[in-house]
């Protein structure tokens, strides 16, 4: 395999990465709205399509591997091949989440839930732009922006607090309400998790550009 | 040179150029070479590592119309002012092909100290005995020592010149592509010895691969021509870094393989 190749294998990487983020935000931004819906059906497809998005990132860290056993890649082209690796986990996990909330919505079932949904919504929206944007920086080798995105998670963590604190409300206004504010506290909690995902991808996208490993955490 | 720290330095050049008649092939070369380490010099084909090399032991002398300027050093001392015999005793060379004489591994071994006067059997036998330990040769040959060197098979041959290159007790072992000729398995020897030899040698090596540069060095030196085809140094560091992160771009097409 000459360079060319060696060049085309790695943007051909770059771009399964990419794709297979963008199932996994559509898949988040979906597993909420169906949750808000109520929508069963739309929450089973989430559950069968997050099978999918394991086996492409598998693929994707196949073809990782195949790269770095035969072309003994170095510095910057090693770099990007190990955060495609550990990306692709990210992004995985994030689909799992996404999958989650799937799940927790069938487990609560098609009736209505204790209390419209608000805090939730909005801290999807968030997670999901600070994935997009941070798929973006990976793409386009932007070290800035991944340093500024991280920023995000606090206000994610803010209003996971505030949720987490709203449900609470419930729970003790009406112990029936026990399961599912619990429920619905984990769809928070999982969110709150994506946000520190994302984090973790900004940190790869900053080591494949400068070389050197940072904690945004 | 700061990549360095404190380390002591065994080889050092300053403003050292080397001219064939009026074609500058190596230019301004400024480099600290620390004592017991490896230093890998890595570049393309015809960049002037290997001519760089062999200055330290003066072996571009035997080509006529070589001048130089500048100075190449070794332990501080100006190799110019040095007497060539003693200068190469204390700076040992291991080709790319294996050459041992066609004489016994005995000889080939006790060569270099009988030249430097020890004519004592029993002192000779001590001497070849300790280097073809150092070599990592000395298990496979030891029964028979009369053997001719030329019947070993390649990677023994290679070692069998790295026990005679140390048996005159070096400071300094140059290998220019020392393992090219050989199948991985001679290969890894070579690399396990090199790995030890360490402790007691300064040892730089010239090497086309990539990988074994990035396996056993601890310093790299990255070569390359410039307009007028004389070798420059571009970049030198610890090897980590320099097949990490890079700081010259250069390096980074090189070592990745986009040109070279």
């Amino acid at each position: 395999m000459s360079r060319d190749s060696f060049d085309r294998e790695l943007q051909e990487l770059k771009r399964s990465l990419f794709q297979v983020t963008g199932e996994v935000r559509r898949n988040l931004t979906a597993s909420v709205k169906y949750l808000e819906k109520r929508d069963m059906q739309g929450a089973s497809m989430i559950i069968e399509s997050d099978e999918a998005v394991n086996l492409k990132c598998l693929e994707i860290e196949e073809k990782c591997l195949n790269v770095i056993a035969t072309q003994q890649p170095v510095a910057t082209d090693l770099r990007l091949l190990f955060s495609i690796l550990q990306i692709s986990t990210e992004i995985e996990r994030i689909g799992d989440y996404a999958k989650g909330i799937a799940r927790i919505s069938q487990k609560i079932g098609p009736g209505k839930l204790i209390k419209p949904l608000t805090g939730i919504p909005r801290m999807e929206e968030i997670a999901g732009q600070m994935l997009d944007d941070a798929i973006r920086a990976f793409t386009e080798d932007d070290e800035r922006a991944a340093r500024e995105i991280p920023a995000r998670d606090l206000q994610i963590d803010a209003l996971y607090n505030q949720v987490h604190r709203e449900l609470l409300t419930y729970l003790m206004e009406k112990p029936s309400n026990i399961e599912q504010t619990m429920m619905l506290d984990w769809v928070a909690h999982n969110i709150e998790r994506v946000g520190d995902r994302v984090v973790n991808i900004c940190e790869r996208v900053i080591f494949t550009v400068i070389g050197v490993p940072v904690d945004l955490n | 040179m700061s990549v360095l720290g404190s380390k002591a330095i065994r080889m050092s050049t300053e403003d050292y150029s080397l001219f064939y008649g009026k074609f500058k092939a190596i230019n301004r070369v400024s480099i600290r070479i620390p004592a017991n380490r490896i230093t890998a010099f890595i570049g393309p084909s015809g960049c002037g590592k290997s001519t760089f090399l062999r200055s330290f032991n003066r072996m571009n002398d035997l080509i006529p119309g070589v001048t130089t300027t500048g100075s190449v050093c070794i332990d501080g001392r100006d190799v110019a002012r040095e007497d060539v015999v003693q200068l190469r005793k204390k700076v040992g060379m291991v080709f790319q092909r294996p050459n041992p004489f066609p004489k016994s591994i005995f000889d080939n071994v006790a060569y270099g100290p009988r030249l430097h006067g020890t004519r004592n059997r029993s002192d000779l036998a001590v001497v070849v005995e300790k280097s073809l330990k150092s070599a990592a040769l000395w298990e496979e040959v030891k029964d028979d020592l009369r053997r001719s060197g030329m019947s070993l098979s390649g990677g023994q041959q290679q070692r069998l010149c790295i026990a005679r290159a140390i048996a005159v007790e070096p400071e300094v072992i140059l290998m220019d592509e020392p393992a090219s000729a050989l199948d991985p398995v001679a290969t890894l020897k070579i690399e396990t010895l090199m790995n030890e030899l360490k402790k007691n040698y300064t040892i730089a090596i010239v090497t086309h691969n990539m990988q074994q540069a990035g396996r056993v060095s601890d310093y790299t030196a990255f070569m390359l021509t410039d307009e007028n085809r004389a070798g420059n140094l571009i970049e030198f560091g610890p090897t980590k870094q320099i097949f990490t992160t890079p700081s010259d771009s250069r390096t980074e097409d090189y070592i990745s393989g986009r040109f070279g």
